[in-house]
């Protein structure tokens, strides 16, 4: 959208296209696929690399791996007790899935599948299906009588407490899903808006260009704005899949 | 949802800003015919299950496998530590002990020499008390001897100085039986016979 033709498309940067020439085509091999094999190659790539040394006292690399083990070990032990260890490498694969696609979306030509609901809505609809499989292999079927109607409740509030229950729990992955969903695309229409204006008044003579300045200036903040929610919202996925498997794991 | 501020305050720029045209396109996240939507999530879930099995069977293990060496070796240091400390603390114990021992036996000897020492003092001194009021009891019986000896001879003395004096004054020289008389009267009176 250069020159004096650029008008704002806030949402182009979403559309999907298949990748790889007519092979990506012909299996509907989209960017965001690619993206997804990039980001775990990533993972696997610092974890090989960076345990290599299998050092004691660990090099930089081998600390940022051990760094991203130790931080989704503790959050798993301290969100679920000690049966965390066996869901463990499920949520660091979803953290660092959710981190990747965050992050990698903020390069230039990069795509950030986070920012499809359609993606985010199936990584949540997977986390609750696992709860709550989790929680039926755990305490059979009476995890439904025990979860949704708490012992020591009185009778009388049944109908009351077992609607709000179910309906809290089925809105767990709505409320997962979109959340994420939200975030990644306000950030990201939002530097398409202020990347156009950049792009619209340069074009506009000496003024305009000097005008400029301002929403270059807002896109470098808000870039810095970015990479803090792609942490923390991929540390929001994983900690409340963690909470929820805490729920699945002890019952409330 | 820290950022639906953000996202609520975007909406009304986007509103004004985009084309109807761009509007009525609607967003391609929503775009539910569009079969690569779908795909994308078939694939997706394929990569999660294939980056979930690399990860759970040959990356994290790997680095599981680190810490625990390293959590290992230092839980051997410290209990190498903690031994080396203990033995410290027992070989501590043991010199206080000896150091005790060797005192309380020096204090022992020390005690039984005095003890030992005093004994021989006072045996000595109880012999030498004793033969020193043996010699005294020598002395005392010489004493008494001589006296009885000197008293003796007084009679004799004070009779020889007597018929000495009186001839000498007198020129005659007097009876043999009155100077005796007169001599022994002369002791009565000072008590001597």
């Amino acid at each position: 959208m250069a020159g004096g033709e650029a008008k704002i498309d806030a949402l182009g940067q979403f559309k999907l296209a298949t990748v790889l020439g007519p092979l990506g085509g012909s299996v509907n091999f989209t960017q965001a696929n690619l993206f997804m094999v990039l980001g775990g190659l990533l993972v696997l790539a610092l974890i090989h690399y960076g345990m290599k040394p299998r050092a004691v006292v660990p090099g930089r690399l081998q600390a940022l791996a051990e760094m991203a083990y130790g931080f989704i070990d503790d959050m798993c032990h301290e969100q679920i007790g000690h049966e965390g260890r066996r869901f463990f490498p499920f949520v660091f694969t979803l953290f660092f899935f959710v981190l990747m696609g965050n992050l990698l979306g903020l390069l230039p030509y990069g795509f950030t599948y986070t920012s499809h609901i359609a993606v985010t809505f199936a990584l949540a609809v997977m986390v609750i299906v696992i709860v709550t499989g989790v929680a039926i292999f755990t305490h059979g079927t009476t995890f439904f009588t025990e979860y949704f109607f708490p012992k020591g409740t009185p009778v009388a509030l049944a109908p009351l407490v077992i609607p709000i229950e179910v309906i809290s729990y089925l809105s767990r992955p709505v409320s997962l899903s979109i959340r994420l969903f939200a975030n990644m695309v306000a950030g990201h229409v939002m530097f398409e808006v202020f990347a156009t204006f950049v792009v619209m008044m340069a074009g506009a003579g000496l003024l305009g260009t000097i005008g400029a300045i301002g929403p270059m200036a807002l896109n470098v903040a808000l870039m810095g704005f970015e990479l803090l929610v792609a942490f923390l919202q991929a540390y929001v996925f994983a900690i409340l899949t963690c909470i929820y498997l805490h729920d699945a794991v002890h019952l409330h | 949802m820290r950022r639906f501020p953000a996202l609520l305050a975007s909406i009304p720029v986007a509103g004004l800003l985009l084309p109807s045209a761009a509007l009525a396109q609607g967003m391609p996240q929503l775009a539910f015919g569009n079969p690569l939507t779908i795909a994308q999530v078939v694939w997706g879930g394929m990569i999660f299950l294939v980056l979930y099995l690399a990860l759970s069977r040959w990356a994290l293990p790997q680095v599981g496998a680190v810490l625990q060496a390293r959590a290992a070796s230092i839980a051997d240091d410290l209990d190498a530590a903690h031994a080396a400390k203990a033995a410290a603390d027992a070989a501590m114990a043991e010199m206080t002990e000896a150091t005790r021992l060797a005192r309380s036996e020096a204090q022992a000897a020390i005690s039984a020499a005095v003890d030992k020492a005093k004994a021989e003092a006072a045996a000595e001194a109880l012999a030498t008390s004793r033969r020193l009021e043996a010699r005294l009891a020598e002395a005392e019986a010489q004493i008494a001897q001589a006296r009885n000896a000197a008293m003796a001879a007084l009679r004799q003395v004070a009779t020889d100085t007597t018929l000495a004096m009186v001839t000498k004054l007198t020129g005659t020289r007097p009876g043999k039986k009155s100077i005796d008389g007169a001599v022994g009267v002369a002791l009565a009176a000072r008590g001597q016979t």
